[in-house]
């Protein structure tokens, strides 16, 4: 076995514990803590015997070890439970909601990449300029903004004053036909039917909620691209390159860019991890369809089942993301690779 | 020990540091603002922030309504700044339970390694496995909607940080010199940890508070927002975005705009304090 393999291996079963561990949260969630979900389950007109019988259908009276088994069980085959508010099963609920969510942050996320890593690279070619202190004010105001507060003025600015955005309210304008479901993406799918009118639409939808995300990422990601970016220029190799007479681009882009990109890719975990939370109040600023929204409004029906659905959803997808990005990282740095072997 | 001379030669060097960092002696001055509109503001607020008055609704800012009023007519400057408790208590409180439970966890876990310090990182791990704010909406909902318990939902996201970061403190000095002389002048191990060994862990803790409390008001101010914790009518910087965040679309941006920009104020002001705060504890990581 190649190192590099085993290094995946190995990253991949580092994952099993968080797995497990995220499971055992979920379970405690869902039936350990205090209050009775047999009584959210039932709905407000239960009595005590359809109370009773609610428990005993969910398995409530059986001891915990066993209650545990059947909601690993129930995981395993992708039950996790049905919404009282849609009646539908929460995957379902969750399944058709997720590429809403995914599209607005996987173009939020691009954005923001396109804008803070170039960013914190000038900043730290060119340390003390103007573009440097211009970084540092944008990460620290970046870290102070309210999600949902960015989103309110921006559809101020461009939808009440501009008059240039449509209205705050979901992914397309009731005026246009959704195009046919194959990805979920709105503009690629769009885009396959060849529909360049409704293309339109839906990107005229995604800018505001998009750019508001954006702001949000903006900061970490170029923080750590211009720590990256400084220690990758002070590092031995660049002054090697540089003694060799290299032309300053070749050691600037190729020598220092591409190994400041390894700890940028790391971070941008954890920017998902921040953006899969700052993305449930985005939606619910633009009533953007999406997952965090079906949380919100399954948080205001007291819709038990369907929050904590979407609390292990995202937590697994989250697992699976840092897992990816490992992953990658150890594809692309052959370094990685020997230190778990 | 001589303290007089340490405490003299620590206030010159803050002095120092603060006359070299005029946005950190900037910083002070917004907390002190903050922590006078929480403690003095329901005195010094003009109207009574819950007293509504229909006649008066929606009037944009002038000089009786600087903030201009609500959808009710209530006095849109006197919520914003009675707020400010309520919002610097959820956070403070939250913090201050996940410093305590964080310094306790993590140290135990430093000093005594073993199985102890196996099952407490694998905890924390799967804490911070979660999206943190997709796990605070989980925790609330599970544990109901009330104000503790955003209280609660924030003090255990904030913990694997503290917890990671005491451990980390008391592992390295577990096995100094001054521990083992505290040891043979016969001090318990419990006494060795709590007065030798975790002080040495309070100057980049205070750093780590700092920074926290922007976040965990950001975090709480989310939680209301989407309609957790805190109810209508009571005065709370999230909640009132959210309610006027409904009457944006139709040009009244007041209601919305004064309560975000003093939730950004003071997120601003305990990042600013943060920043300041790590120059002075530990001026190496100057950025």
């Amino acid at each position: 076995m190649s190192p590099r393999l085993r290094g995946i291996l190995f990253r991949i079963a580092q994952a099993i514990p968080v797995v497990i561990g995220v499971v055992i949260i979920g379970f405690v969630l869902t039936r350990a803590l205090p209050g009775d979900p047999a009584v959210y389950f039932a709905g407000a007109a239960a009595d005590a015997t359809s109370i009773a019988e609610i428990r005993k259908t969910l398995g409530l009276d059986l001891p915990l070890p066993q209650q545990f088994l059947i909601y690993v069980g129930d995981l395993l085959r992708g039950d996790f439970g049905q919404s009282i508010s849609t009646g539908q099963p929460v995957i379902a609920d969750l399944a058709s909601r997720l590429p809403a969510s995914l599209e607005l942050t996987l173009v939020a996320l691009l954005l923001s990449c396109a804008i803070a890593i170039p960013l914190g690279v000038m900043a730290a070619t060119r340390p003390g300029s103007l573009i440097d202190h211009a970084c540092r004010v944008l990460v620290t105001a970046g870290v102070s903004l309210p999600t949902f507060f960015t989103g309110v003025v921006l559809i101020y600015i461009f939808y009440y004053l501009l008059g240039i955005a449509p209205s705050p309210l979901g992914r397309l304008d009731f005026i246009y036909i959704e195009p046919d479901r194959i990805t979920g993406f709105y503009l690629i799918d769009s885009a396959l039917a060849g529909d360049g009118e409704t293309f339109l639409a839906a990107l005229r939808q995604l800018v505001l909620p998009a750019i508001t995300l954006a702001l949000f990422t903006l900061a970490p990601i170029a923080r750590m691209t211009r720590a990256a970016m400084l220690g990758a220029l002070s590092a031995d190799f660049v002054r090697t390159a540089r003694a060799a007479g290299l032309t300053g681009r070749t050691v600037r882009y190729t020598y220092a860019f591409r190994n400041a990109l390894l700890p940028v890719v790391t971070t941008l975990g954890m920017v998902f991890s921040f953006t899969l939370g700052a993305n449930v109040l985005v939606e619910k600023v633009f009533a953007w369809p999406g997952i965090g929204s079906y949380a919100v409004e399954a948080l205001v029906v007291s819709d038990y089942a369907a929050v904590q659905g979407f609390v292990l959803a995202m937590a697994f997808l989250f697992v699976a993301l840092n897992l990816l990005i490992d992953v990658t990282y150890t594809l692309i740095d052959p370094r990685i690779g020997f230190e778990a072997s | 020990m001589s303290a007089t001379t340490e405490s003299s030669g620590t206030f010159s060097h803050i002095g120092y540091v603060l006359r070299g960092n005029p946005v950190t002696l900037l910083s002070f001055v917004m907390f002190a603002i903050l922590i006078i509109a929480a403690v003095l503001g329901p005195l010094l607020v003009p109207y009574d922030p819950l007293a509504s008055e229909a006649a008066n609704a929606l009037q944009p800012p002038s000089w009786e309504h600087w903030f201009g009023t609500d959808n009710l007519g209530r006095d849109v400057f006197s919520r914003v700044v009675t707020a400010t408790r309520l919002d610097l208590m959820i956070s403070i409180s939250a913090v201050t339970l996940s410093l305590m439970a964080g310094s306790i966890l993590g140290a135990v876990a430093g000093y005594w390694g073993g199985w102890l310090d196996a099952v407490l990182n694998r905890v924390m791990d799967t804490i911070m496995a979660f999206p943190l704010f997709v796990l605070a909406m989980g925790i609330v909902a599970a544990l109901g909607n009330t104000v503790e318990n955003i209280v609660y939902a924030t003090a255990v996201i904030n913990t694997p940080f503290y917890a990671r970061l005491v451990r980390a403190e008391v592992n390295i000095r577990r096995e100094a010199g001054f521990v083992h002389a505290a040891k043979l002048a016969g001090n318990s191990d419990i006494r060795v940890l709590a007065m030798h060994i975790f002080p040495n862990a309070l100057p980049p803790m205070m750093v780590q508070m700092s920074l926290n409390l922007g976040w965990a008001i950001l975090n709480a101010a989310g939680l209301s927002f989407i309609g957790l914790g805190v109810r209508p009518p009571t005065a709370e910087w999230g909640i009132m975005v959210a309610e006027g965040a409904n009457f944006i679309v139709s040009g009244e941006w007041w209601l919305a705009v004064f309560p975000g920009l003093a939730l950004m104020f003071a997120v601003f002001t305990f990042n600013l304090m943060g920043d300041g705060l790590r120059d002075i504890v530990d001026p190496r990581q100057r950025t």
